[in-house]
């Protein structure tokens, strides 16, 4: 298996990173290393084992249905880098 | 015996403060000196040494009135950067995270600071937590203290290990007495072995996540770094404890580490991985290894070998498993609520831009692994068949703890590199690590030892690795290490008075 370079470029739109076309062969080669070596997980048998999807053996514990947060908007925009009239803003996404 | 105040431990330092043969705002004051004269190191991001006195004189007021905390009152201590500190800049060695001043707490950090704890400043390390060499910080690299006396590497700047290099270098270089780390992959135990110093990283759930910036939410945990087994009991009592804002952290109570100490060996089962190889590694790691059963041994622990017969793959499942959890917990850095904002003429343009300038290559890569195999057509493949490795992996270690207390390994496969070694790909950095994820896979307390020096003077650690929940004894048998080894760090300078 070998990454072209559209693949690589999906990867990066799909992860909103921009990659110059210059980088491309690079990355490609890199991933495609990762990749390959990892590859190696195939030699073990996993069939009927479960996927480990929790490490610690517990249950999720259960909490009040009570509200313990809140009411701290300018905690929340303290750090946004453009933040108007208690919002955040963004590009503008409609014409 | 020395006079100078950063020569102490934890434990002395507590015992000193006590007596009152010194202020925690002389013990704070010497070594935010330290810091100050080795700059050099570059082991900490941003410094607070005005924060530090401030706390310092309240645990002093508290030490007169005779409502002194605990042990950890009046500490100094470095805390890594991915901790969240309220109103100090926490960047978790990001570009995209440079500016950002937490409005809150994170609960291990507020835990040690109500324990009396005083932190000197926010510590260096890998980006995002992702490194084994501090060399991917976005502020620069840190340096180890040690230099190898012979040679190839004589007398070259050597990485400290990683994520938690800015801490190693901290607690090796005596610039505080405690620092905190995450572990994820061995970011604790690594930089600890490479820098004679102790590295624990506790159960997964013993400490609160919340507050530290996520890498991979299944691995990442918090623990001490300290200059001894003793005082890594002491401090991780203090940081522990259930957290209801963190809903994997484990609803236990917390032991007393500290007084589970001094019960010696005898009796104990300790388990060697016939697994724990890799091409390459020094003879005189393995030497080390076979030292470190005998010193057991020799105390009244019974040796016995056992096999994981998973571990080779388990390196391999946390690079699908860590990078999959990191593209999912990256995607917060979109620009908009904090940190770098780089413009572009949509909002898609925008965060790329962002994302692009605001993350470096390591932390591109492995988002950009972790977003192909969550990816659709490849989720199986990759993510689901990782998931049921990790499974395998997690049984082995149970097996195995049917047969023995505690489990005996090398932390690292090598000693300290130098800081200009070039790795001709990203998986011969990651093979760093080789010896550390099993554990971290299966959620297990491990602890790095300092326990000898290659033939160049470079120190090396020995991991213990123990079943969950366990730290009283895996600190037990730590301790019964550190006393048969009888590793002395030396004191370097400038930072001495």
């Amino acid at each position: 298996m070998a990454l072209d370079r559209e693949t690589v470029q999906r990867i990066a739109y799909l992860a909103r990173i921009r990659v110059n076309d210059d980088r491309l062969d690079q990355i490609a080669g890199e991933l495609d290393g990762i990749l390959g070596w990892v590859e190696q997980l195939s030699e073990v048998d996993t069939d009927g084992v479960a996927p480990m999807t929790s490490v610690a053996d517990v249950l999720a514990p259960m909490r009040a249905d009570a509200i313990t947060d809140g009411d701290c908007r300018d905690k929340v925009l303290a750090n946004a880098t453009e933040p108007m009239e208690g919002f955040f803003t963004v590009p503008k996404v409609v014409e | 015996m020395t006079n100078d105040l950063t020569h102490l431990t934890i434990a002395s330092a507590r015992d000193g403060l006590d007596a009152g043969d010194f202020s925690s705002v002389e013990l704070t004051a010497a070594h935010s000196a330290a810091i100050e004269k080795s700059r050099d190191l570059n082991a900490f991001i941003t410094e607070t040494p005005e924060l530090a006195q401030a706390a310092a004189a309240a645990s002093d007021a508290r030490r007169a009135n005779g409502a002194a905390l605990g042990a950890m009152d009046g500490i100094p201590i470095a805390m890594k950067d991915l901790f969240c500190t309220e109103g100090v800049q926490s960047t978790a060695g990001s570009h995209i995270l440079e500016g950002f001043v937490p409005q809150y707490e994170s609960t291990v950090s507020r835990n040690l600071k109500e324990a009396g704890a005083v932190t000197l400043g926010k510590a260096n390390m890998d980006e995002f937590a992702m490194g084994s060499a501090t060399l991917t910080s976005y502020f620069g690299n840190t340096i180890n203290p040690w230099k190898a006396s012979s040679g190839p590497n004589a007398g070259k700047d050597l990485v400290p290990g990683g994520s938690s290099g800015g801490s190693s270098t901290a607690i090796s270089a005596r610039l505080a007495l405690g620092a905190t780390g995450t572990d994820t992959g061995g970011s604790i135990r690594q930089p600890a072995s490479f820098t004679g110093t102790v590295g624990m990283k506790p159960t997964y759930g013993r400490c609160s996540r919340w507050g530290i910036v996520a890498f991979a939410s299944s691995l990442d945990q918090a623990g001490p770094m300290t200059r001894t087994v003793r005082d890594a009991a002491i401090m991780l009592g203090a940081m522990a404890g259930h957290d209801p804002m963190d809903s994997t952290s484990t609803p236990m109570d917390v032991p007393d580490f500290e007084s589970g100490l001094g019960k010696g060996v005898k009796g104990l089962r300790v388990g060697v991985p016939a697994e724990y190889t890799a091409d390459g590694m020094p003879e005189e790691i393995t030497a080390l290894w076979q030292q470190g059963a005998d010193w057991l041994k020799d105390q009244g622990a019974e040796i016995v070998e056992v096999s994981l017969p998973h571990t080779k793959y388990a390196l391999p499942t946390y690079y699908i498993v860590a990078p999959a959890e990191a593209s999912s917990n990256l995607a917060r850095y979109d620009g908009v609520r904090y940190g770098l904002r780089v413009d572009g003429d949509s909002l898609d343009e925008m965060y790329m831009n962002t994302r692009a300038e605001g993350f470096g290559d390591e932390v591109q890569r492995r988002v950009m692994i972790g977003t192909y195999v969550l990816s659709a057509g490849y989720y199986d493949a990759y993510y689901v068949k990782a998931q049921k490795v990790r499974t395998r992996i997690a049984g082995d270690f149970t097996s195995a703890f049917e047969n023995v207390d505690v489990l005996l390994a090398p932390t690292a496969p090598s000693p300290a590199f130098a800081i200009d070694e070039k790795f001709d790909d990203p998986i011969a950095m990651y093979l760093n690590d080789i010896f550390t994820v099993p554990a971290s896979l299966a959620g297990l307390p491990a602890i790095s030892v300092p326990a000898g020096l290659t033939s160049d003077g470079l120190p090396l650690g020995l991991q213990l690795i123990s079943p969950a929940f366990d730290e009283v004894t895996l600190f037990r048998a730590a301790e019964a290490l550190e006393q048969a080894a009888g590793f002395e760090l030396p004191i370097f300078g400038p930072g001495e008075g």
